[in-house]
């Protein structure tokens, strides 16, 4: 298990109070100026130097991704933008750090955007999050006042301006360039890339889009050392990482934890077992709901990192954990998450606009059994004609589960539409 | 979906925004840069929404247009477009059920239960009191404490058949209990406690 003074999220719980005065008795905002004195560019090797890979679900390396913008401001001022539109069915984890530790954020704002050449950031919080939204605002208001950001941030030099901005119910936005157009106060529509964000994001300004996990640990890795970080976890899969253990589970919870933690031991070390125990386990969804499910005896060995989920036909996502045990109508589980895609499809790609209601139709009656054997196929198919044909990953994510059911559960699904034609031929 | 049935059909006649709003709004609008003041629309239609018993009114559409320069028709493609901007009136207490599978795995079949049970309202429906409404919502994004029922702005955590029925008999009463997990977890920690932090002291109260 990570020990405590290798957690960087001590206050993950609430325990402590999360104004500005307790988060510095954790350490944030203590000497930020050195850090800014590093230099632009120095900041982003020691990030890169950590390992760390983007915390919002695809593990795109975050110092990569900060080296991408230009080095010389020309006409067009530089963005940072988080993502705080957590909304990855099963996923909970920045929603934690914005209510307990949302200093850790603002500090890893002024170093993520002074590392990119930025002076405004603009955090994009999910609408839902109403009481977390006044938590963020009070910690800006503070930091103001404090003469943590603004004119000269934290006696840095270096002025630092952060906005928040409220979303308003739309999953879509959680994908970057529709968080953009969001911001600019559009419906949240996917835009085509390239050009990438880093080139022309918001207001067609040089943008980076990271989201909040990976800005909140950006002090903590800064201070202790690209090396600390990396020595953490695993090869390629470095530092710690926070989880969501949701579902069948004894006691459901939130835990960081080191990078490629074996999933059992997570499970049954902070979340209670998995109920009735372990050989109850029916299936894990590792990753938020766009990953593809793991039956259990994928899961019995399987470790919490990038390039283990990614060998095994699934993913690290966001790391939210959604464990079903053998009481769970485990098409009916995935049927409730392609009613969620359809709902959630913005309309842009036909593919996606009329997949997504296709397949929910489809895995509906699947539920009950009313199907064909032959349309699981055709279902199959269906998913491959979405996947990789829209602008952006929703409707991959539309159709992965319903292919990791295919691939794991097809007997069940042909049990169930045995059943119901039993019951129809009876009735004839 | 047409837009005839996304608004309400009774249409107040007039709308004007509050002076308190307007401080609101200025305050919203001087977040963006010159020019882009068009980001603040969802902020200008929370504020007309919260002014106006939680509803959107047409008049308020176009009000929050003119306010901003912008066609009356891009601002009702973002109105209907987000989920949480609604445009027809709902009842004082709003009843958001996350119907999603972690939620869905932990009992919300129980809590949208429980209200067919006692109000006689299914998704989209206000009871005949006219005091609440339903709506079946996506991932509300507290999962580790689901299941999850939203009362107007606030998560009501860790909710059972019975603890809905407690709730909507305190809201009928028009008393709102204090939010959060109603098994007393303070936060996201595992039920009986944490099995980390164990060392760190605790100063503050249940998370707000």
């Amino acid at each position: 298990m990570l020990a405590d003074k290798d957690r960087i999220f001590t206050n993950l719980y609430g325990w402590g109070d999360s104004n500005l005065a307790g988060a510095k008795t954790r350490g944030d905002w203590d000497n930020t100026a050195a850090i800014l004195a590093l230099g632009h560019d120095a900041i982003i090797e020691e990030m890169k130097a950590s390992g760390l890979r983007g915390r919002g679900g695809a593990g795109f390396p975050t110092g990569l991704k900060w080296s991408f913008m230009p080095k010389e401001v020309g006409a067009r001022p530089h963005y940072l933008v988080v993502n705080a539109d957590e909304s990855e069915p099963g996923t909970c984890k920045d929603r934690d750090i914005i209510r307990h530790e949302p200093h850790k954020l603002l500090e890893g704002c002024v170093v993520a955007g002074f590392a990119m050449r930025a002076h405004a950031a603009y955090i994009y919080i999910r609408g839902e999050f109403y009481n977390e939204y006044k938590v963020l605002q009070a910690a800006i208001d503070d930091a103001y006042a404090a003469g943590l950001l603004g004119a000269n941030a934290a006696s840095s030099g270096w002025s630092f301006d952060i906005y928040l901005h409220r979303g308003a119910g739309a999953y879509i936005c959680g994908e970057e360039t529709a968080l953009l157009e969001s911001l600019e106060g559009k419906k949240g529509q996917p835009r085509l890339k390239p050009p990438f964000p880093a080139g022309v994001g918001l207001y067609g300004c040089p943008t980076t889009v990271n989201n909040v996990e990976s800005i909140a640990v950006a002090p903590t890795i800064l201070r202790r050392g690209g090396a600390w970080f990396a020595g953490l976890g695993k090869e390629n899969n470095t530092g710690t990482k926070l989880f969501c253990i949701s579902g069948h589970v004894n006691k459901p919870c939130n835990v960081e934890e080191e990078m490629g933690i074996p999933l059992r031991e997570l499970i049954e070390v902070h979340a209670g077992g998995v109920r009735g125990g372990w050989d109850n386990l029916l299936a894990i969804i590792p990753g938020g709901s766009s990953t593809p499910l793991m039956p259990k005896d994928v899961c019995e060995t399987m470790t919490m990192d990038f390039d283990a989920l990614r060998a095994a036909g699934t993913g690290l996502g966001t790391a939210g954990i959604i464990v079903m045990d053998k009481s769970t109508d485990i098409v009916r589980a995935i049927a409730r998450l392609s009613y969620f895609y359809k709902h959630e499809s913005c309309g842009q790609c036909t593919p996606c606009r009329e997949g997504t209601g296709w397949m929910w139709r489809m895995m509906d009656r699947l539920v009950r059994g009313e199907a064909e054997i032959h349309e699981i196929e055709t279902l199959e198919q269906v998913t491959r004609q979405v996947e990789g044909h829209t602008i952006c990953a929703l409707g991959d994510a539309a159709a992965w589960p319903i292919q990791g059911l295919i691939k794991h559960f097809r007997p069940q699904i042909e049990r169930r539409i045995a059943a119901y034609q039993a019951v129809v031929n009876a009735a004839e | 979906m047409s837009i005839s049935t996304l608004i309400a059909e009774n249409q107040p006649e007039t709308f004007s925004f509050t002076s308190e709003s307007e401080a609101e709004i200025k305050q919203q609008i001087a977040k963006y840069p010159a020019g882009r003041q068009a980001s603040a629309v969802k902020s200008l239609l929370y504020i007309a929404q919260k002014q106006n018993d939680n509803w959107i009114p047409m008049r308020a559409v176009e009000a929050v247009a003119e306010r901003l320069e912008m066609p009356v028709m891009r601002v009702l493609e973002v109105a209907s477009f987000y989920s949480m901007f609604n445009l027809k009136p709902v009842g004082k207490w709003y009843l958001q059920v996350c119907g999603t599978t972690p939620c869905m795995l932990r009992g919300a079949d129980d809590i949208s239960r429980c209200i067919k049970d006692k109000l006689k309202i299914a998704s989209g429906e206000t009871s005949a009191c006219g005091k609440f409404s339903l709506l079946e919502v996506e991932c509300l994004g507290a999962c580790v404490n689901a299941p999850i029922l939203q009362v107007n702005d606030d998560f009501y955590e860790d909710m059972d058949y019975q603890a809905t029925a407690r709730l909507l008999d305190e809201l009928a009463v028009d008393n709102k209990p204090e939010f959060g997990s109603v098994i007393g977890r303070q936060g996201s920690e595992s039920e009986d406690g944490a099995t980390t932090l164990k060392a760190v002291k605790k100063t503050a109260s249940r998370s707000k």
